[in-house]
């Protein structure tokens, strides 16, 4: 700290717990203890009050206590001459800022003053509250998101969050700042004000879309909302970190180690901003401010710097923009995050945080594929000197001729060489186009294959995007992702119609190949399974075994992506596994997955089996698709998918049974899966197999139609999808057997699961 | 011995002024005798040998050997030998006392005291291996201090406290086989090693003294800090001044002196009581003002806040002021002279403990069964004794203020707070060479040297060069004295210190208490150690303790288990083992080669800052640290703001994005 901050910070925390005493009080007096609080979508309570102090607060009454705490955490202000030591008193006063902060939210969502109302705000993706039509801003990240957010979180493509309070100093300075971190695809969160001005006005005004599929999350416009940021960060730790509440010193530490966040002070910092920084240091995140402040710069609760001031006209560049620039640059280097930006030549703003973003049809310069057109996308290996490297050809016309909104036939054809490559990792690479593609602002992709469909906004187009710039983006990518196994990677891009015939039944013929190769690759076929510890950065013992036919949890990493990135980075965190003795083909017990577990887990977990859920079942690190979960008096199991917000026959909903799947712990009965483990004849086959599904979310029955078709062809059992229950039909027990019996489902013929 | 230079045998004006009082009295101060008594060359080199009858034998010029034979080097060393012996005995006599009124007041059968941080006992009970689940304070109170007692009288085995100290350092010592085994066993064996004829090895002997000692740091020592923390409250930082101006011309003035903190603690009581102080009001006082000297006076500093009117060599200068009713004296370091000199004075000398009486002195014997009433009544004599002032006092105006209250619990917590305290960012600052490295000024006094001289030489070189500070004993009186335990002398560091002095809120020099409190230092390079980056034990750290102005045996023991426990230790004034070049050797390289710490001595102030800051960078580079640049940091702090603050409200708005001022 320093003494200016010091005082600053313990006179802003003093402030702000006294007037959550009196909002609780008030509170309390007009509603009474017993009411209820809590956040929406989230099993963690209030999630930093958990996470430090381990108190599950669900009533207004839980909260007295805590500010018991909170203020048991404020010391006097240090002495203008012969002072005290402050840092570790500072600290405290951060800590109690968070606390005080949390319980004023908590009291402010009884009251229906959060999400904060701002009509006519639209959010592209954002935590839904069915009572709020007119828009508002998005307060506290649900738990649904933040799982979905996970894989990217834990495999570092998402490097950690950056929390915005204030108000930049230009609307183009906002702009610029946003982009810039959209490009390194860090999330950004968005609070504060500096007199009454937010850069959530900012943002607005130069019409820049924000919500989860942008990555911009407007928590609302005071500084008291930036406790979200943190309740984010705590979560985080009792998510992915196998923590629990009231061990906050873990929680920290996590957090300062695994969660590259940092905070962005723009404009004037006043007295409650300072508390607000002293909570985010002991999280171990560094606060960066675009005005003068006095700086921290010796670290230790912070990894490298603890206050960094950038007054925004004193940094060295040729305008604000640059200047913009230099800030992000400089708030990434003070995190200490490794980001490594691929540079891809292209005129519009490239990253992950543009893969959400969607091009309206208003919006749209040319699209191709979709209703009207055809697009494909096709990978294939080639010899080495075959390959011209970096080579983009465009083969037919452009679409510079076509009109406004208009539509044509495109193919990718993508060759690549390498002394590493193999053809069983051609479709490995293919699926990745849409990830490459998407990246670049103001351009959607969608779909796969030969059902792919991409459209080019007008202002991408306005800025000089055209089909050549498609070739420039893959070279870069599959270079700076996969060269340890490309070597050579050409584009070309066809529109002449004959040409594209011509490699649209090449393709064809290759995608069926792939198909009945994949059908081929059975668990009995192969004799190295791979091991998935990608996620032990964030779950330290969590091991996830990767099998032909079963995929991992997150529905990221198959067998095969497993392999490619063995080739990728042989000491990275998938290695093969030898299968070993087989000890029970129908369990799913292999010596070598055992040993592996064992050991990768170290000793948590001392004997994993493939295909039960009932006996040893695989655990999880908390980013899975879906939850497979014991329904005993149903002779049966249901399949909660992610997505799925509603109460289900367990009693639980999706955010609180997450959490005891997740973190690496195994619990009988209940699984985190992929997805597409569903489809596999391996699907808990050594309990019974998909004919155990009694209920599943309709969102999955939705989504996945046409892959359980297939299914259900397998199992002999056309009309099956339709016993199963989901949430529009029941959501308890007592409505599931009902149905069961009315539907005549076959579980209840079946043998007992235990 | 070190001669002395200057026209003044002190730097301190509070003495040098009442000095010319006792000059023009020919009134007789250590200052006086010290003089005209210059030591026993012999003797001070460690050449002169009595433990037996048929000496002394004097080694000097062409006698090599005494009458048995012995050689320089076994005479060296067993002298040596015997006053760490004597010294270790003090603390953990020390210590033994602190357990016995634990015991007392865990049975309840000692009023007044009470277990005033139970977390403490707690914690103290784990590294003692006893489960504390489900057990009163006062049951875990007396097993603790059972426990302690055991310490003592252990005859195998290994000190329990050993398991605190890093696994490799406890191999160290296993493999040289000087574990100690019990406190007071290992103190007989010096005893009975250097009587004539038996052990007559001076590597031999100089070992097992390393033996003893570690069973003063990591037994007698560090059971006194804890009890006392227990019992009386672990610091945590407060304000306070100090030297002879903290004196009050109209209150009683009573000055607790010595070293224990259990009578001091009542005597603060009492001094506070309603009744005692309408009987100084009744005396014509305005109140009861209570002050320090030694480290009774730290034990008090660091917990209540009473300050320190001065250290070792101000004890008899306190008398001369006129204004002390009662001088309250416990163990160690009370100069006999103070009887004869209260004589010219009103001033009570007050003997308090059966070990330590003086011939002529009152003795109001302490008994901490029922502390409060003895402490009453030593504070009643003292204000009767207000009455008897002479009319002239010669109360110096000068004091230092200070804060002090450092235990390596608060350390640990002011790195971080409440919920994330470490030793983290202390590291971290070395690593990077914000702080080049740390030092430990401990010690005493020294009537053969100029007073406060080299300790205040060595403090402010060494911050001025970013070394951090720890100061203890008489050592942290004379930093105090002069505004070095005050947190604006971070403006006197150099940058790098000055940034984190900044960060946390810290002085450059921090007091971690009395000198039983080393063992603090003991348990924070420890910690600094296990918490990374630094090295695996203490001697990989950067770090060195220095003794300038040592006179105590006391200051040889500590000096000891600091080398077995890894430190570079330097003493000023002389060696006491200047006679045998083998002994001088051996403690130096030949303990370096087996502990990794060395006990070296030097006269000269400047050279033990240019050794110590050699071998931090030493260390730095063997760490493979930064190397350390003296302009490398100093960037942040709050002089922006200050500079901001200072324009006009719309230039500051303005200048909130941009200020052009260069820093400092």
């Amino acid at each position: 700290m320093s003494k200016y901050i010091a005082t600053r910070a313990i006179r802003g925390a003093t402030g702000l717990v006294g007037e959550a005493e009196r909002m609780l009080s008030q509170a309390i007096a007009d509603k009474g203890p017993e009411t209820p609080v809590q956040f929406p979508n989230t099993a963690y309570y209030l999630p930093t009050i958990l996470g430090l102090t381990g108190r599950e607060v669900s009533t207004l009454g839980d909260l007295v206590p805590l500010m018991e705490r909170a203020r048991s955490l404020l010391h006097p202000v240090p002495a203008s001459q012969l002072w005290k030591p402050y840092l570790g008193e500072t600290l405290d006063a951060g800590v109690g800022t968070l606390l005080a902060a949390e319980t004023i939210e908590a009291v402010r969502f009884v009251n229906g003053e959060q999400p904060e109302r701002w009509p006519g705000f639209e959010m592209g993706g954002g935590t839904d509250y069915p009572h709020l039509k007119d828009g508002h801003l998005n307060g506290p990240i649900d738990d649904i998101q933040l799982r979905s957010w996970g894989i990217q979180l834990v495999d570092g493509r998402m490097p950690g969050f950056a929390a915005i309070v204030g108000c930049a100093k230009s609307n183009e300075v906002a702009v610029e700042l946003v982009r810039q971190l959209q490009q390194r695809n860090i999330l950004i969160f968005l609070s504060g004000n500096v007199n009454g001005r937010s850069i959530i006005h900012q943002l607005q005004e130069e019409g820049v879309e924000m919500g989860y599929d942008t990555y911009i999350v407007p928590f609302g416009t005071d500084t008291i909302s930036a406790i979200y940021a943190l309740g984010f960060a705590t979560r985080s730790a009792l998510t992915f970190g196998g923590m629990k509440g009231g061990m906050p010193r873990e929680i920290f530490l996590y957090n300062k180690f695994r969660v590259f966040a940092f905070v962005l002070a723009l404009g004037e910092v006043d007295d409650l901003k300072y508390a607000a920084a002293a909570g985010a240091i002991s999280y171990g995140f560094p606060v960066i401010a675009d005005t003068v402040i006095p700086e921290i710069r010796p670290s230790g609760v912070t990894q490298y710097e603890h206050v960094i001031s950038m007054p925004f006209d004193e940094i060295q560049a040729e305008n604000d923009l640059e200047r913009a620039k230099k800030m992000v640059q400089k708030a990434i280097e003070v995190r200490g995050v490794k980001i490594r930006v691929t540079e891809v030549p292209i005129p519009v703003p490239y990253g992950s945080a543009f893969e959400g973003e969607v091009v309206r049809k208003n919006d749209m310069r040319v699209e191709f594929g979709g209703k009207h057109t055809r697009a494909f996308e096709y990978l294939y290996m080639a010899d080495s000197d075959q390959v011209e490297d970096g080579k983009v050809s465009i083969v037919g016309p452009t679409f510079a001729d076509l009109p406004e909104q208009g539509a044509m036939d495109m193919g990718i054809v993508i060759k690549v060489a390498g002394r590493k490559m193999q053809t069983d990792f051609e479709p490995v690479l293919e699926r990745q186009v849409h990830y490459f593609i998407n990246g670049a602002s103001g351009i959607q992709h969608i779909g796969q294959r030969d059902i792919a469909w991409i459209r080019i906004s007008k202002a991408a187009a306005d800025r000089g995007f055209n089909l050549e710039h498609f070739g420039k983006i893959l070279i870069a990518r599959f270079h700076a992702d996969f060269g340890a196994i490309v070597d050579k990677v050409e584009v070309t891009i066809y529109t002449d119609p004959d040409k594209l015939k011509f490699w649209l039944e090449k393709a064809r013929t290759a995608y069926d190949f792939r198909n009945r190769r994949l059908a081929d690759l059975t668990d009995e076929a192969v004799t190295e399974f791979y091991s998935c510890t990608l996620c032990q950065s964030f779950a330290p013992n969590h091991v996830c075994v990767v099998t032909p036919q079963r995929l991992g949890l997150c529905g990221a990493y198959n067998w095969l992506d497993c392999k490619a990135s063995f080739q990728i980075n042989p000491t990275g965190p998938n290695q093969p596994i030898n299968k070993g003795t087989t000890i029970d083909p129908v369990k799913g017990y292999w010596s070598g997955p055992i040993e592996f577990t064992r050991q990768a887990s170290h000793g948590f977990v001392q004997d994993v089996s493939l295909y039960s859920i009932m006996e040893n079942p695989m655990t999880a690190c908390g980013c899975f698709e879906c939850i497979v979960m014991l329904i005993p008096e149903a002779n049966g199991v249901m399949v909660v998918s992610r997505e799925d917000p509603s109460m289900t026959p367990a009693g639980m909903t999706f955010s609180t049974l997450a959490g005891m799947a997740g973190g690496g712990l195994q619990t009988p009965g209940v699984m985190g899966v992929g997805k597409y483990y569903l489809t596999s004849p391996k699907f808990i086959s050594a309990d019974g197999g998909f004919k155990r599904v009694v209920w599943m979310s309709s969102i999955l029955k939705q989504t996945m139609a046409d892959e359980f078709v297939q299914v259900l062809e397998r199992e002999e059992a056309p009309g099956f999808l339709d016993q199963v229950a989901d949430e529009t039909i029941c959501t308890d027990v007592d409505g599931l057997l009902t149905h069961m019996t009315e539907v005549g489902h076959p579980a209840l013929e079946m043998d007992p699961m235990f | 011995m070190a001669d002395k230079s200057q026209a003044f045998p002190t730097v301190d004006p509070t003495i040098i002024e009442l000095l010319t009082i006792t000059e023009e009295d020919n009134i007789s101060t250590a200052f006086s005798r010290a003089a005209s008594i210059k030591p026993c060359p012999i003797g001070a080199d460690g050449a002169c040998c009595k433990v037996c009858g048929m000496g002394p034998c004097r080694l000097v010029g062409k006698t090599t050997r005494g009458v048995c034979g012995a050689t320089l080097g076994t005479v060296a060393a067993r002298n040596l030998a015997r006053m760490i012996a004597a010294g270790g005995s003090a603390h953990s006599d020390h210590g033994r006392d602190l357990a016995f009124t634990l015991i007392a007041v865990g049975k309840g059968e000692a009023k007044g005291y009470e277990v005033k941080d139970s977390a403490k006992l707690r914690e103290v009970a784990g590294h003692m291996g006893i489960p504390a689940g489900g057990k009163t304070t006062g049951q875990l109170a007396v097993e603790v201090g059972e426990m302690a007692l055991q310490q003592f009288g252990q005859q195998s085995g290994e000190l329990v406290y050993v398991g605190r100290a890093t696994t490799k350092r406890q191999e160290t010592w296993r493999k040289l086989g000087i574990v100690p085994r019990g406190i007071d066993r290992e103190i007989v064996e010096i005893m009975h090693r250097t009587h004539t004829g038996v052990d007559m090895d001076y590597e031999n002997i100089l070992d097992h003294a390393m033996r003893m000692a570690l069973g003063d740091g990591w037994g007698g020592s560090m059971l006194a800090t804890d009890i006392s923390d227990i019992l009386f409250g672990t610091p945590a930082p407060l304000q306070s001044m100090a030297n002879l101006g903290v004196l009050k011309d109209d209150e009683v003035n009573i000055i607790v002196h010595g070293h224990e903190p259990t009578l001091s603690e009542m005597i603060v009581v009492a001094s506070q009581d309603p009744e005692m102080v309408a009987l100084a009001k009744a005396q014509g006082a305005k109140g009861i003002n209570l002050a320090g000297i030694c480290c009774t006076s730290n034990e008090v500093l660091m917990r209540h806040g009473i300050p320190p009117a001065g250290n070792y060599l101000s004890q008899e200068m306190a008398i001369v002021t006129g204004a002390v009713e009662a001088m309250v004296v416990d163990v160690q370091c009370i100069m006999q002279a103070l009887v004869e000199l209260s004589e010219s004075y009103h001033t009570s000398v007050i003997t308090t403990s059966h070990k330590a009486k003086i011939r002529g002195a009152v003795h109001i014997p302490f008994d901490e069964h029922d502390a409060l009433i003895s402490a009453k009544n030593i504070v009643r004599r003292a204000i009767e004794n207000y009455p008897n002032r002479g009319k002239t006092l010669k109360i110096p105006s000068d004091t230092g203020q200070l804060v002090a209250g450092f235990s390596h619990e608060y350390l640990n917590y002011m790195l971080g707070g409440e919920l994330r305290g470490s030793f983290r960012p202390l590291n971290d600052a070395i690593i990077q060479g914000r702080i080049r490295g740390a030092a430990g000024v401990v010690g005493c006094n020294n009537a053969q040297v100029t007073h406060d001289d080299a300790t205040l030489n060595i403090i402010r070189e060494l911050i001025a060069n970013d070394v951090l500070v720890v100061v203890t004993g008489c050592a942290a009186h004379a930093a105090a004295k002069y505004g070095y335990l005050a947190p604006e002398m971070m403006e006197n560091a150099g940058k790098g210190l000055k940034e984190v002095c900044e960060a946390v809120g810290i002085p450059p020099v921090v007091h971690l208490g009395s000198c039983v409190d080393n063992s603090r230092i003991l348990t924070v390079l420890t910690q600094m150690s296990t918490e990374g980056g630094l090295g695996q034990d203490i001697d990989d750290l950067p770090a060195v303790g220095i003794c300038p102005e040592w006179m105590s045996e006391k200051a040889l023991s500590i000096g000891t288990y600091c080398v077995a426990s890894g430190a570079y230790v330097l003493f000023g004034v002389g060696s006491p083992v200047e006679a045998s070049e083998e002994v001088t050797q051996y403690i130096s390289a030949g303990w370096e080669s087996k502990v990794g710490g060395k006990l070296e001595f030097y006269k000269d102030w400047r050279d033990i800052v240019a050794k110590s800051l050699e071998h931090m960078d030493k260390k730095r580079a063997a760490l493979k640290l930064a190397e350390y640049d003296a302009g490398r940091y100093g960037a942040s702090g709050d002089w922006r703001m200050v500079e901001l603050e200072k324009l006009p409200l719309e230039e500051k708005m303005s200048a909130l994005y941009g200020l052009p001022v260069a820093a400092p």
